[in-house]
């Protein structure tokens, strides 16, 4: 049993997508079931890999690839913080897509891709070494391309070619660093503490490679990660149906990159020896720098998910600076923002595909009033944009907290005042649309709303979604339909609950902490 | 004795069938051409299994003289390429040409006479037969390229011709001179014979030269290339496949075979030089070109001519003595391996959308793209593997070569692969996107094309994406270290 949790992780997903590829479009039931299905066998892989590791149970996995070097698929503390937050959220967002695109049409492609796009991040988490977890985070580049061009219009192709040229350029420099490093040591396993650590002095390579091949890492993880001025792409990925949105910011591709720039820096290189190498301090400086800037640029969007876009690129990069914080306290900020940031964001682009899909709100300067019309919804919006900012108890004060502290640990006084700043430019640019939404009368008539079909002087703009998508028939008074409200509000849920219950055992802090202290105590 | 019949078998048995299924009725060819293609999986599987390396000499003449076949890991990689390519295309091609149809009764015969030509190119261990082999495959191309008679496709074909002839009169002259140099056309014994004699004479530079220009030629090397985009773009689809995934190969590996021979003799690392130039030129060149194409066929085309250019770069570093000329051998074997695949799977899977759509515009195929979706399952596979994205045999490829560009302390060669991928890519995603384009208005609705043109792309496309997995056992299987310079004990 044991031997097949880990294969049947990934099958789940792969097998599931590759069989919904041939379903017929009308299937709907089947394709549910399947989807539905396979996401909840994933989270019980996932479940009793957990148990399994608390029980002292190693999964481990190697299979020949290419001469010299083994696909290794293993369950390590870092990969399963990762897999549990992929495989919640693939959950959630499964029952919301297929609220989502209910009458849309290529949905047996979309889930499809869908799926694959799953395997593949399943497929990063649980990496054990450079190739393997290369190998899936290139299937995520063409995974993802269709479904963020699904909608086929030209725009959207324009915005998927961007897409491909920033994620198959960043791959391309991955592939160099890689290629490079295991040239000079021999493959490269993930090792808590690092593997280049872990060397004998004799065997390491000079100091000026080894800093040569860190920028390398970081540019071509970068790209996904969305560290300016790489970021280009991802407020243009917005094209894409909320549910690909929603996955892309909060486990998907933002997210493959960050944990990729966290993997590189704990386990391959190590934080004491990348700390040694001196290379520390420049990520920090990008990522405070991409954290300020991405605040900014979000305060000027009117377009409501190009400010979530925005909004990602800054806080993604806590991760990043987090990360290159020496200290535990910045690795429990970084590593538990990983977690917490996927959470908080994806509740916000539910609800932000609800008030498109019911009301046909897109914009900022819309949403006037909108909590009285759908208040769940709107709940669940106030709760994300609160940990956003980091007021407590949501998830997000914890992560603030805990990078605060690593500032201070690691003597980087000016970090505190980025962090403040940012967390300022957060409000700044979150309170205005809650009070608009709380406190401002509702307009006579919404844009688009559902059930209506009336165009109440609603311009389309660029980013239109209603345009291809028939809206889901929900009720004309009232929230968002069933499907799409319900893993909003358990998005929501997990999200204060990540705060309020941060320090019960197996919570996402707790296990942080756990990964933590491996990764500082072992040589 | 069965052992050594098997060799000539693998050359002689498809001249028959070729020769039979001109003669015989359009039943009976069809079940001949199943037995053919059968006992040939026997006889390769008859070449695989035996434990030592075959050799057989013909007509009871030994080496220097008589005609030698030798099967080597290079010679039977190939055989095993060429098997897997011809079953896909011969099954392709008994549902893609019509019943009765003049242009099958043309294509049979010219196909089964292409792969007695490509065998014997392959296992061919003297000068002299290399000549012949290489002027059969060459006749039987053309030939294949003209079949349909329309203008375009014989102003293809002749030029082609030209071509061809040109190449086989330098390589005859370059046969005729090497053997004045060294007293023998035994392709092994010309490095010992030219390190016998200390300094080689200047003839046989100038053979080497020949025989490099000629080859090169062949393999479509820009800039000598100018002949292949309208031979592949404009033949039938089946012959297409064959084109870019055999007969561009076959001369490669004869450049490759004399080249591992004269290594050792000559100081060849400028000349090597060059040749990596000229590819890192043409994959350029041909890139830019596909992304400039309007019809899928040439698209593909100019693809060959870009994908040719990476066969060039190892030998840069396939020198004696030379650090990584083991991988960059394999490197070069891998990525024949894995262009063969991918791109007659990549071919066979356009014709089905030419053929479902009648036009051959990228644009008019968007209809196609939706009825079709095994074959753009086909396609978009053979692409990861053209790319070189994990877990494709292209990406094992293209792994060998950066890993022998930084053991050769080399590593300027890393920017043009890794530039390489990201403007394979270009052209690639030029037909992937098809897929997401609305297909609405103009497009009726036509039935679906038989199944089985799809699947045969499929399996190739298939073998060729996750070929990766099976890299680390072809390479022990391969052995490159073995095939360098075994005279010399390198």
């Amino acid at each position: 049993m044991n031997d097949w949790l880990l294969p049947l992780t990934l099958a789940s997903s792969l097998l599931a997508g590759l069989v919904i590829f041939f379903l017929p479009e009308r299937s709907v039931g089947w394709r549910s079931a399947l989807n539905l299905g396979a996401a909840l066998l994933k989270l019980a892989c996932v479940g009793g890999m957990l148990w399994g590791t608390h029980q002292g149970i190693s999964y481990e996995l190697r299979l020949p690839f290419l001469p010299g070097h083994e696909l290794l698929l293993r369950a390590d503390p870092l990969g399963l913080l990762f897999v549990t937050l992929s495989a919640v959220l693939w959950l959630l967002t499964t029952v919301y897509a297929i609220g989502y695109l209910e009458n849309s049409p290529n949905r047996s492609r979309f889930f499809g891709f869908f799926s694959l796009c799953v395997t593949a991040t399943v497929g990063i988490a649980l990496s054990g070494n450079l190739l393997t977890f290369f190998l899936f985070y290139e299937l995520l580049t063409l995974a993802t391309y269709p479904l963020v061009v699904h909608r086929g219009t030209p725009h959207v192709l324009q915005a998927g070619a961007r897409y491909l040229a920033y994620t198959l350029g960043g791959g391309v420099v991955l592939l160099a660093a890689i290629v490079w490093l295991q040239t000079l040591v021999g493959p490269v396993e993930f090792q808590a503490g690092g593997a280049l650590a872990a060397l004998d002095a004799s065997a390491t390579p000079e100091a000026w490679m080894l800093v040569a091949i860190f920028a390398l890492f970081i540019a071509g993880l970068g790209v996904k990660a969305a560290l300016a001025p790489l970021h280009g792409w991802l407020p243009q990925a917005m094209v894409a149906p909320a549910p690909v949105s929603a996955l892309l910011h909060a486990v998907a591709v933002v997210k493959a990159g960050a944990f990729g720039i966290v993997r590189v820096v704990y386990e391959v290189f190590g934080i004491e020896f990348a700390h040694s190498l001196g290379v520390l301090l420049p990520l920090a400086v990008v990522a405070s720098i991409t954290i300020i800037f991405g605040s900014l640029r979000a305060l000027t969007q009117d377009d409501l998910k190009r400010r979530l876009a925005y909004s990602t690129v800054s806080q993604v990069s806590y991760i990043a600076l987090g990360v290159a914080l020496f200290g535990p306290a910045g690795t429990i900020g970084g590593l538990v923002h990983l977690v917490h940031q996927g959470i908080m964001k994806i509740t916000l682009f539910f609800c932000a595909g609800n008030y498109a899909q019911t009301l046909g709100v897109h914009r900022v300067s819309q949403m006037a009033g909108i909590g009285r019309r759908m208040p769940w919804t709107t709940a669940a919006f106030s709760i994300g944009a609160l940990g956003m900012i980091g007021v407590p108890p949501v998830a997000g004060f914890v992560s603030k907290w805990y990078l605060g502290l690593g500032a201070i640990e690691s003597g980087l006084g000016w970090v505190l005042a980025v962090l403040l700043f940012s967390s300022l430019l957060n409000a700044a640019y979150f309170l205005p649309i809650l009070r608009l939404a709380w406190f401002e009368p509702p307009p006579p008539h919404w844009p688009h709303e559902a059930g209506h079909g009336s165009e109440h002087g609603a311009t389309p703009g660029p980013d239109q979604e209603s345009a291809h998508d028939p809206p889901a028939v929900p009720p004309r008074t009232g929230d968002a339909a069933p499907l799409l409200l319900l893993p909003t509000l358990c998005a929501a849920a997990l999200a204060l609950l990540a705060g309020l219950a941060a320090g019960v055992p197996l919570s996402p802090l707790d296990w942080v902490k756990f990964i933590t202290a491996t990764e500082y105590l072992l040589p | 004795m069965t052992e050594g019949l098997l060799l000539p078998l693998l050359v002689l048995w498809p001249l028959l069938v070729g020769l039979s299924v001109y003669a015989l009725p359009e039943r009976a060819s069809a079940a001949l051409q199943v037995l053919g293609t059968v006992v040939m999986v026997g006889l390769v599987a008859g070449v695989l299994a035996s434990p030592e390396p075959l050799r057989a000499a013909l007509g009871g003449w030994a080496a220097p003289l008589g005609i030698g076949l030798h099967a080597d890991r290079l010679a039977q990689a190939m055989l095993v390429l060429t098997l897997l390519v011809y079953v896909a295309v011969l099954l392709y091609a008994q549902a893609y040409f019509a019943h009765g149809s003049e242009l099958a009764r043309r294509f049979w015969p010219l196909a089964w006479m292409l792969w007695a030509g490509l065998n014997a190119g392959y296992l061919s261990a003297d000068l002299f037969n290399l000549y012949v082999a290489l002027e059969l495959v060459g006749l039987a191309a053309v030939g294949l390229t003209a079949l349909t008679g329309q203008s375009t496709a014989l102003a293809a074909a002749l030029r082609y011709l030209l071509a061809a002839l040109l190449a086989s009169n330098l390589f005859l002259l370059a046969v005729v001179l090497l053997y004045a140099a060294t007293g023998s056309l035994a392709l092994d014994s010309i490095g010992a014979h030219l390190a016998a004699v200390g300094t080689a004479p200047w003839y046989a530079k100038l053979a080497l030269a020949l025989a490099l220009v000629a080859l090169a030629l062949k393999t479509a090397l820009a800039p000598l290339h100018f002949w292949l985009p309208a031979a592949h773009g404009n033949a039938v689809t089946p012959v297409s496949a064959l084109l870019s995934a055999l007969v561009l190969k076959v001369s490669l590996l004869i450049l490759l075979r004399l080249w591992l021979e004269f290594a050792p003799a000559l100081d060849l690392a400028a000349l090597g030089l060059l040749l990596a130039l000229l590819g890192m030129l043409a994959s350029i060149w041909g890139g830019v070109l596909a992304l400039t194409q309007r019809k899928i066929k040439m698209l593909i085309a100019y693809s060959s001519v870009s994908q040719v250019g990476y066969l060039f770069l190892p030998f840069a570093w396939l020198l004696p003595g030379g650090l990584g000329a083991a991988l960059a051998l394999e490197a070069t074997l891998l990525h024949l391996l894995a262009h063969g695949l991918a791109k007659a799977a990549m071919f066979l899977a356009a014709g089905v959308l030419v053929l479902s759509a009648g036009r051959d515009d990228l644009v008019s195929l968007r209809g196609a793209v939706a009825r079709e979706p095994l074959a753009f399952a086909a396609l978009t596979l053979a692409g990861v593997s053209l790319i070189g994205l994990p877990p494709s045999l292209g990406f094992a490829a293209k792994w060998q070569m950066m890993q022998a560009a930084l053991l050769a302390d080399q590593w300027p060669w890393l920017l043009w692969l890794l530039g390489g991928t990201l403007l394979s890519a270009a052209y690639v995603f030029r037909v992937l996107r098809l897929a997401f384009l609305p297909t609405s208005e103009g497009f009726e609705a036509r039935a679906p094309l038989p199944q089985r043109l799809s699947l045969c792309a499929l399996a190739l496309a298939l073998l060729a994406a996750l070929g990766g997995f099976g890299s680390a056992a072809l390479s022990d299987w391969l052995a490159a270290e073995t095939l360098l310079w075994p005279g010399s004990g390198a």
